[in-house]
């Protein structure tokens, strides 16, 4: 395996938001020569149906990625944190969204 | 001619340019040189065709014997074509695809943004759809032009091929007919004739970021809107409307 070679042009991680104001979500990733062509890639790959109003595109080597073997210690002390949710306090009466 | 002849050869005129041009653009589907440029072209030529059948549409309306705008897709004869002799070229190499797309679509873009101010409400509607999508259409030949042209030394030799192949069909765009006399008189169309000098600067803007020159004085080929046509158009035909022929009416 380790004589096969990427002949595939550098990785884009691509972000969508679908409303102006809403979180840019991952949609997915295209191959692009540079940031110009990248964001037609990627503009033709993932907002023909309506998906969004805005695309971010970010160098895949961009992005640091938490390494699984981290995992537990990462994440699995939050498990049994529940008082850090918000849900015990009372709602005051006549506040609808908190 | 009557102004109503006029305005359905006209229209005819507009939507052959799309469909043929789509169907030329269709073929790369599964050819492309990468996966993303696959969609890329073919949501082009997806463009083109939904332009296509709004056309062709208000043509049938226009002409009033009850065609569909699919009887005039599928059942019209090559010499009732008028698509530009450019639209029909083959795809050639992807350098080849590029340059045909670079002229067409800045000839597009200039015609179309006349076309939203037409006197034909119709005319004037399906161009207010169609511009936003040359503009994409312009964004993607120029910045390909501009990376084949200004890249390697292979590249940059196919553009130039491309350009010296493709450019004897560019006079015909701005030759002005009967047709185009009528329409220019009704306020339907612009006059052709003005749209010559600002394509060539746009084109030559961005060829010369390209690295890339035109070619000196060149014979233009001319027929496309006399029905008169290069030999790669029977082909796309034979292809495109063979079902139609072979069992008319045929439905999924």
């Amino acid at each position: 395996m380790e004589n096969i070679q990427d002949t595939q042009w550098p990785l884009w991680e691509v972000f969508i938001q679908s409303q102006p104001g809403t979180p840019y979500k991952h949609a997915g990733s295209v191959h692009g020569s540079d940031k110009a062509i990248a964001m037609q890639n990627a503009r033709d790959t993932y907002t023909r149906r309506n998906e969004g109003c805005s695309l971010w595109i970010v160098p895949s080597s961009a992005i640091v990625a938490s390494e699984p073997s981290d995992s537990e210690m990462f994440f699995d002390p939050a498990n049994d944190k529940a008082y850090r949710h918000p849900t015990f306090y009372t709602m005051p009466e006549g506040a609808l969204n908190i | 001619m009557t102004q109503k002849d006029a305005l359905f050869n006209y229209t005819l005129r507009l939507a052959d340019d799309a469909l043929i041009l789509g169907h030329r653009l269709g073929e790369w589907c599964s050819k492309a040189p990468i996966l993303e440029e696959d969609l890329a072209l073919t949501n082009i030529a997806l463009d083109m065709i939904g332009r296509t059948e709004s056309l062709l549409r208000y043509a049938a309306q226009v002409e009033g014997m009850g065609h569909s705008e699919d009887d005039l897709a599928y059942k019209r004869a090559e010499r009732k074509f008028y698509n530009h002799l450019l639209c029909e070229q083959p795809n050639g190499d992807f350098a080849q695809t590029m340059v045909r797309q670079l002229f067409i679509s800045h000839f597009e873009q200039l015609l179309y943004t006349e076309l939203m101010k037409s006197s034909d409400a119709t005319i004037a509607a399906i161009a207010g759809k169609a511009i936003k999508e040359i503009n994409y259409h312009c964004r993607h030949a120029k910045d390909w032009c501009i990376r084949l042209g200004d890249g390697t030394a292979e590249s940059r030799d196919r553009m130039q091929k491309a350009i010296e192949t493709l450019w004897m069909y560019t006079g015909e765009l701005f030759e002005a007919d009967e047709t185009d006399e009528w329409m220019q008189e009704a306020g339907i169309a612009p006059d052709l004739k003005s749209l010559a000098g600002p394509w060539k600067t746009a084109v030559m803007d961005v060829l010369s970021e390209a690295t890339l020159s035109l070619p000196d004085a060149h014979y233009m080929q001319t027929g496309s809107k006399k029905g008169i046509h290069s030999e790669h158009l029977g082909y796309i035909l034979a292809e495109m409307q063979y079902l139609q022929r072979a069992y008319p009416d045929a439905k999924w």
